[in-house]
């Protein structure tokens, strides 16, 4: 057998492939789905804390900044195994799926609140002040004239921020979340072969590359005409 | 409560375990920034060169690498390539898949500043009878490192954060040693205390980054 034979052998064994592929695919569900989740369930939750910042009532906003700083400062890694292994000892315990749904999502919350508010605070005073004197009210202004404008300028960054905090579903196999890398995983394990973690890295280009190459779209089409 | 998660007898039991863990995410943080800065800037210079042959390439590389999540990467190259006959240690494995993984990020801030530089000044410098190396690193290269100084600063972040992925693969940075605590204390005061030196750690710069992004948004307008 040549070197390239077994290579071939070993690292895209068919027989091994045939019979692990439903445990990727599998995985692959689990992994949209917790993709999903972050994503909806962090971008809002971002999108709430910089609209209740711009309320400005100070002791809130300390609040709001101090979280937003805790997880920026914090690895999502750590949050993770925080929540799955620290919640217990205080009567909860989330799943794994649940934890890293949370973490993600709260990382997610942080990074996405900074770029809203930032993209806030970038318009100018004087669209408040307008809007205001023609009688539209605090709430009508900032959802109306403000926001439809500062969501333009935030696109880029988020794209590129979300994608990167959404790939960190694979931290999930940390916690025994049955996701791409933890099925690739056990397979290996199972069969003594690496062709199931080959399988693995290939199900996270096949979902993650057409995201990065239409971000790279998004990024040209909403990038800031100087 | 503080019994549970900060109790006091664990955290001064425990800590010198914690202190090493927190040197090593040091040291291991000294050693991947500029491996993955220095990927970066080699891929920055090559997307200088504006050929197809080279162009398309190095988009493929970049993208291939923004969509790969760092974890697969290290777990490919741990759990992998022992089958191909090549056992690299975790510290091995985690230099090279950041170097792979953080150089295509740098590589995309850097090639950004690059261009946010005038051809003009290059010309001129060109003219003045500095050589096309001489004319990137004294003209260039400074200003293009001024101009994405917060990317660069927000992705180094990021890549410290990143670090604690070497627990995967048993290197004994400061996540890795706060598990190995946390099994034997049965505790969850290990992992409450790494988290606080994680956050007192990279707290300054957070705030450092949390400044320069509003200015430079608030900026454009």
């Amino acid at each position: 057998m040549s070197t390239w034979d077994r290579f071939v052998e070993t690292f895209f064994n068919a027989k091994v492939m045939l019979k692990y592929y439903p445990d990727i695919l599998s995985g692959m569900v689990v992994t949209i789905e917790l993709a999903v989740l972050i994503v909806v369930s962090g971008l809002l939750a971002g999108l709430a804390l910089a609209l209740l910042r711009a309320l400005a009532i100070r002791p809130l906003n300390w609040l709001i900044i101090f979280v937003v700083d805790l997880f920026r400062s914090l690895p999502p890694l750590v949050i993770i195994v925080l929540i799955y292994f620290g919640l217990p000892a205080a009567g909860l315990s989330p799943s794994g799926f649940v934890s890293t749904w949370l973490s993600l999502a709260f990382v997610l919350m942080a990074f996405s609140e900074e770029i809203f508010w930032a993209g806030i605070t970038s318009i100018p005073r004087g669209q408040w002040e307008a809007s205001r004197s023609t009688g539209l009210s605090f709430w009508q202004t900032l959802i109306n004239v403000v926001l439809p404008q500062a969501l333009r300028l935030t696109i880029p960054p988020l794209t590129n921020r979300t994608i990167a905090i959404t790939k960190g579903t694979a931290l999930g196999t940390v916690v025994a979340v049955t996701e791409i890398l933890g099925q690739a995983s056990s397979a290996m394990s199972n069969s003594y072969n690496p062709s199931p973690l080959m399988m693995g890295a290939a199900a996270y280009i096949v979902l993650f590359l057409p995201v990065v190459v239409a971000a790279r779209w998004i990024e040209t089409k909403f990038a800031w005409k100087r | 409560m503080i019994e549970t998660f900060l109790n006091p007898e664990i955290i001064a039991a425990i800590w010198p375990i914690v202190l090493a863990g927190l040197w090593n995410t040091v040291l291991l943080s000294l050693i991947v920034v500029p491996l993955g800065l220095m990927g970066g800037l080699m891929l920055a210079l090559l997307a200088t060169i504006h050929h197809p042959l080279v162009r398309w390439p190095l988009m493929a590389w970049v993208d291939f690498f923004r969509a790969f999540p760092p974890l697969v990467l290290l777990v490919l190259l741990f759990a992998g390539l022992p089958f191909a006959g090549l056992e690299l240690g975790g510290f091995a494995c985690v230099a090279i898949a950041f170097f792979l993984n953080t150089g295509a990020y740098y590589g995309e801030i850097l090639r950004a500043g690059i261009e946010s530089v005038p051809t003009g000044q290059v010309e001129a410098g060109r003219s003045t009878g500095l050589s096309r190396l001489q004319a990137m690193t004294h003209i260039v290269l400074p200003q293009a490192v001024r101009n994405v100084l917060p990317d660069l600063l927000s992705n180094t972040l990021e890549v410290v954060k990143l670090t604690s992925l070497g627990s995967v693969v048993a290197v004994p940075e400061l996540l890795f040693q706060a598990r190995q605590a946390q099994s034997v204390t049965y505790s969850p005061t290990p992992i409450v205390l790494a988290a606080i030196v994680y956050f007192l750690l990279l707290w300054p710069l957070v705030r450092l980054l949390s400044r320069l992004e509003n200015r430079a948004l608030a900026g454009r307008r």
